[in-house]
């Protein structure tokens, strides 16, 4: 995954090819979340904090199993949960891992006016540089995820890294090690996808989940964080999950037209005043006008 | 030399300048990554976003004190409009044709209050992109609708701004002057302010035309 340039092309004094030789890579990361396995132990919450170097929130009583009311800017990884009564009056205790989705076209990236504060890598990470932020938050704007957070003290905004610097030493992310039920799955892209068709297969066989089905946005280009959903028709019932997810509309044209139109229209403009002073030059006040007083 | 600029009105003209310049450099970083460069010169990102808004709402404070000096000069005529419908004529240097004017003429007064609604655009969309984290999740489009209206209106108003600079420094000799000495020679303010400066020295009444 992470250690393409230390693929190995020769070795010494070896008989026969290289091992891995013509094999293709899958570069693709993704972190592949089974809800219907979760069991909102909060593993995953800590390992995170653990990793980053967090300290533990305080924890808001609401009458359900819900720790604290949203995401933080040091707090990157949040178990959303829902009591869902059905139809039937059967009653369902939804349980989602909520944060950053690595999207493949990240709202937040397009909507950064700052050089080098968000970057996409090439595995499909969309990470924050907070060096280069400059606290604005149109990444706030742009996510239809409603996920970075701001640091009001520090003015930088903050949300999952998909631990880039764990994958990028070739570990998996910190809260995936933490799982006990094994609901969060790490791998390639294609091998996630591959996983949790087959966790969906499973369900619909062998479960009275039917409409159960993989979150894999295409709207936003497809993410790099999927989730099995028990119903794939309802993503907002596991605490707002939007059904069909889009960088919005108005973000597009923002930074899409209005862009190159409002830079042709200054530099016309420039060039076209320019134009003018070439072609009639400066007023002469001597020329003065018919029948001026003197 | 007649006196065209007291010293409040310079002082009020060089701070709306000076702080729309700010807000227009560090504006203009923000809003294409080709200008970038334009925040990192002035202190880098975070410095440019912490005062762009500080800035801008100076700007339009100063605007309002310009305001209320200015509001009475400012006012549309009749005059104007049949200023306004030979500004072809001004461009072109045929000045000849034109009905003489008041203390602004119909450009000056369309730029002036071209800024002054624009100053009220950008003040009120721009709060809502000063603090972006008190407006909820669900209303991110209110967000979104705020920064593309604080971008027509900041790139109507610095339409108007480029065509005042090469006016001011380029196209009519003496502005500068006006505007830093506060006084222009006699042949200059009859030749462009003909009414005002009648006016203003009490000299003889304008031909008939």
């Amino acid at each position: 995954m992470a250690n393409g340039p230390l693929e190995i092309k020769a070795i010494s004094g070896h008989a026969g090819p290289v091992p891995g030789r013509d094999t293709s890579r899958d570069y693709d990361v993704c972190k592949f979340i089974d809800v219907t396995t979760c069991i909102g132990c909060k593993a995953c919450e800590v390992a995170c904090l653990e990793w980053n170097g967090y300290p533990f929130r305080e924890t808001v009583f609401d009458n359900t199993y819900q720790t604290m009311p949203d995401l933080a800017w040091n707090y990157y990884n949040l178990i959303r949960f829902n009591e869902h009564v059905a139809d039937d009056g059967t009653l369902s205790w939804l349980m989602r891992k909520d944060g950053c989705m690595h999207c493949a076209d990240p709202g937040c990236l397009r909507a950064c006016p700052a050089d080098g504060a968000i970057v996409q890598y090439a595995n499909g990470i969309v990470d924050f540089n907070q060096d280069h932020c400059i606290g604005c938050q149109y990444c706030v704007t742009g996510c239809p995820f409603n996920i970075p957070k701001f640091n009001s003290e520090t003015k930088k905004v903050h949300k999952c890294t998909l631990c880039s610097d764990r994958v990028g030493a070739g570990l998996e992310p910190a809260c995936i090690k933490a799982c006990p039920t094994g609901c969060l799955h790490f791998g390639s892209k294609d091998d996630m996808k591959d996983l949790a068709e087959k966790r969906v297969k499973q369900l619909h066989e062998h479960t009275s989940h039917k409409n159960a089905g993989v979150y894999d946005p295409p709207g936003v280009g497809g993410t790099h964080v999927i989730y099995v959903l028990h119903d794939i028709e309802h993503p907002e019932r596991y605490g707002g999950l939007p059904k069909d997810p889009h960088v919005p509309l108005l973000v597009r044209i923002w930074k899409g037209p209005l862009k190159w139109l409002g830079n042709l229209a200054m530099a016309a403009g420039i060039l076209g005043v320019a134009a003018h002073y070439v072609r009639f030059g400066p007023k002469k006040e001597d020329e003065e006008p018919k029948g001026a007083v003197k | 030399m007649v006196q065209r600029y007291n010293f409040s009105e310079r002082l009020m003209h060089w701070l709306t300048a000076l702080s729309y310049t700010y807000c227009l450099s560090t504006g203009l970083a923000f809003y294409t990554p080709h200008l970038f460069w334009l925040a990192v010169i002035l202190g880098g990102g975070p410095t440019s976003r912490f005062w762009h808004p500080i800035i801008g709402v100076a700007f339009f404070i100063i605007a309002l004190w310009m305001h209320s000096a200015w509001r009475g000069d400012m006012k549309m005529t009749e005059t104007d409009k049949r200023w306004l419908d030979r500004s072809k004529d001004y461009a072109s240097n045929h000045d000849e044709v034109l009905p003489p004017q008041e203390r602004f003429n119909g450009g000056q007064k369309l730029f002036y209050w071209l800024m002054y609604y624009g100053a009220f655009f950008l003040l009120l969309s721009g709060i809502f992109i000063w603090f972006p984290e008190y407006i909820s999740f669900n209303l991110a489009w209110v967000r979104t609708l705020m920064i593309l209206i604080h971008e027509i209106a900041a790139l109507a108003t610095i339409g108007g701004f480029i065509i005042h600079v090469y006016m001011s420094v380029f196209f009519v000799p003496g502005s500068v002057e006006a505007m830093t000495t506060g006084y222009v020679p006699e042949r200059w303010a009859r030749a462009h302010h003909k009414l005002w400066f009648i006016r203003m020295t009490g000299g003889e009444a304008p031909s008939k035309e």
